[in-house]
């Protein structure tokens, strides 16, 4: 075989799994993402960051049994409400946002991973099975006491 | 050129020592041992040296030493002058106007927001303007590549652009394009809130134009280590570029999938549907598909070149690489490294696995592995041969290069191994974790080893530094130092025409970020209140 064939059909043979790896791998992706209903965060809507203290009161609601609404305001450097108390087996509707500057709220552990931007509300849902003290933790830097910006999640 | 070029890697140099300064201090402070009251004069807090670090080595160090080295490269691979010295100046005296007007709030404590400063942190004005007078440095660096590639066009109509300076040519061409989002988000947003001239921001839209070109970002800092590791490394390990033409078809893809996939750093952002993430998404497993020929690529280079060298087998050919240059050393150890990197990434990508890992410890142990190791051990490598070659002395010492470059992996695989684990266990990052009242008892093991791989990263760096300044103060023997370009197995003639074009690339380009940043950049600037406040609280 002449030598530039031979490189050729080289080239060939690192081309094709070079598609076939990543293609594989989004199939894999695609079929968790849809099959397992885990979801990212979408888009849930605009809120007047400067008007939240009267158009979102924040707390704990009980929807229906086991099923809770939790209005989180994420403010330097605190969580509002700081202290979250559901029974095991709750499925809890995060509905959250920033009352200044970028916040996160991220819960270790829980698929609870959203950013808090002033101007936009957030929408998670996620499943309490453990009971348990869970950290609910801000996990982007908002000035210089960022780090003691958390809360708590008591599931029982 | 090579004064120019010299001046880059010095400005270039002095950002990554301080970069590495104040990465030290955190590493030390995941430990629990907090060192910032003693620098207190200098670095007010955490967060102004994470800021620090973070500024001066991903921004600073990065950018001068791609705008000193890749025009350098693609000259000598075309065997013409830069069209135009003067201009070559122009564009490094603007940057360098725009890092010091940027430095003075930065090292003032005026501008503790990171190296993405996401708004509506407010960060002084002179640091927004400096940044954008670094970026539009840039800008005139690419000008100055395309008319020299132009000129020397002219006089070679029919032959293949050389490898290097194709691939310099792709690495500014997408960068100029990346970087109008950060330009849109300086010009329009942050520089005339800052003055004062507007009232408010939106931190969404900042979020959505940073990360336009916040990723691309990165295959701005890592295709010129591609440069040198396709076309120079080959033949320093004794051995020819395994194909030219594959060489060209990644860049291309690199030019064309760069820009339309940075919703993947905004998975957890509200705002955004999630049908648009899915598609970034894809656009970002897409790129992985130059990465994977590159990867081939590399590994089929090494080997020819180890097996020109007497190495056998399946594997064993690889201890027959040329070990003891540190140039060579370095780069092959960033690319085993950075396949550790790349698996990282593809994890970050993969949309609801982001769930665990986005703004946790895992991410800064993904790009440690990266821009940290890819990147810069790479760069360091390439300094290794340059910096000699620039000064015409030869290094100052191999044997104290190659100590530097094993210091720096096997500290690099301790501190981000550390770093790693930490995320999966939940760590936040950016975040003076040692007075966090969430400590956890389980991560203690984790935050030690990331102090002791952060100071043998320190000690590595220091090596660096001294071999480097020694080299070009007290080094006495000359060197006779030529640039390893690498030929090809498979050469430039077996490349396509279509690969040597542009336009249809640059169409493709523009069109792929029409579709995947078009709808929602028009939703946002069409219902964007722009009235959030700014404020300073660090």
């Amino acid at each position: 075989m002449r030598r530039g064939t031979t490189i050729y059909l080289y080239e060939l043979a690192w081309i094709l799994p070079s598609i076939a790896i990543p293609v594989g791998m989004l199939v894999a992706l695609v079929v968790t993402a849809f099959g397992a209903g885990v979801h990212v965060p979408s888009d849930a809507g605009r809120i007047d960051s400067t008007r939240v203290a009267e158009t979102f009161p924040t707390g704990v609601y009980e929807l229906a049994p086991g099923q809770y609404e939790v209005r989180l305001l994420g403010q330097i450097w605190t969580f509002a409400p700081n202290e979250i108390r559901v029974p095991r087996g709750s499925t809890v509707h995060f509905w959250a946002t920033s009352k200044d500057v970028v916040h996160g709220l991220f819960i270790p552990h829980a698929n609870v991973n959203v950013m808090l931007l002033p101007g936009q509300l957030a929408h998670v849902t996620a499943r309490f099975d453990t009971p348990g003290v869970y950290p609910i933790i801000c996990h982007e830097y908002c000035g210089i006491a960022h780090h003691v910006m958390a809360g708590k999640m008591v599931v029982e | 050129m090579n004064r120019l070029t010299a001046a880059y890697l010095a400005v270039a140099l002095v950002a990554l020592f301080g970069g590495v300064v104040t990465g030290a201090l955190q590493a030390l402070e995941h430990a629990g041992v907090n060192l910032y009251p003693a620098v207190a004069a200098v670095v007010k807090s955490y967060y102004h040296g994470l800021t620090l670090h973070g500024v001066l080595n991903v921004l600073v160090w990065t950018t001068f030493f791609i705008s000193g080295f890749v025009p350098w490269i693609a000259v000598r691979a075309l065997e013409v002058p830069l069209a135009s010295l003067r201009l070559g100046w122009a564009a490094f005296g603007l940057m360098t106007a725009g890092l010091v007007l940027a430095a003075v709030p930065l090292m003032g404590n005026a501008a503790t927001v990171m190296f993405t400063f996401y708004a509506p942190l407010k960060a002084h004005w002179a640091f927004y303007i400096g940044l954008t007078l670094v970026v539009v440095g840039t800008w005139l660096v690419t000008l100055n590549l395309v008319i020299t590639h132009r000129a020397w066009r002219a006089r070679n109509p029919e032959t293949r652009t050389p490898l290097a300076a194709f691939m310099s040519l792709v690495t500014f061409v997408m960068w100029t394009i990346a970087s109008l989002g950060l330009a849109a988000e300086m010009l329009f947003m942050l520089i005339p809130w800052s003055l004062g001239l507007m009232a408010g921001t939106d931190a969404l839209l900042a979020r959505v134009l940073f990360w336009f070109t916040g990723h691309p970002i990165v295959y701005f800092w890592l295709l010129p280590a591609y440069i040198s590791w396709y076309t120079l490394v080959p033949r320093q390990a004794g051995g020819k570029l395994f194909s030219d033409p594959l060489a060209r078809v990644s860049f291309v893809l690199f030019l064309v999938l760069s820009t339309p996939l940075g919703f993947h750093h905004q998975f957890t952002d509200p705002g955004i549907g999630e049908g648009w993430k899915l598609l970034h998404a894809f656009i970002t497993f897409a790129v992985f598909f130059p990465s994977l020929l590159t990867f081939f690529s590399l590994v089929a280079s090494l080997e020819n070149g180890a097996r020109a060298r007497g190495g056998k087998g399946w594997v064993a050919w690889f201890g027959k690489l040329p070990w003891g240059d540190p140039s060579l050393a370095a780069q092959v150890l960033a690319m085993i490294l950075f396949a550790f990197g790349g698996i990282g990434g593809l994890i970050n990508a993969s949309f609801t696995m982001n769930l665990v890992v986005h703004n946790t410890a895992w991410i800064p142990g993904h790009l440690h592995l990266t821009v940290g190791t890819a990147v810069t051990l790479t760069f360091m490598g390439i300094t290794y041969w340059l910096v000699p070659l620039l000064r015409g002395r030869q290094l100052w010492s191999r044997r104290l290069a190659l100590i530097q470059v094993w210091l720096w992996v096997v500290g690099m695989a301790i501190f981000s191994n550390a770093q790693h684990r930490l995320g999966l266990m939940g760590m936040p990052r950016r975040t003076m974790i040692s007075a966090a009242p969430y400590l956890q008892s389980e991560w203690q093991s984790a935050l030690q080893l990331v102090g002791i791989g952060g100071t043998i990263l320190f000690v590595s760096a220091m090596l660096y530094f001294a071999n480097i300044v020694l080299t070009v103060v007290a080094s006495r023997e000359p060197a006779a130092v030529e640039v390893p370009f690498a030929e090809a197995l498979s050469g430039p003639e077996h490349a396509p025409a279509i690969l040597d074009r542009w336009r249809p690339w640059l169409v493709l380009t523009v069109v792929l970020i029409a579709i995947a940043y078009g709808p929602v950049l028009v939703r946002l600037i069409a219902t964007t209140p722009f009235n959030t406040p700014g404020l300073r609280v660090w």
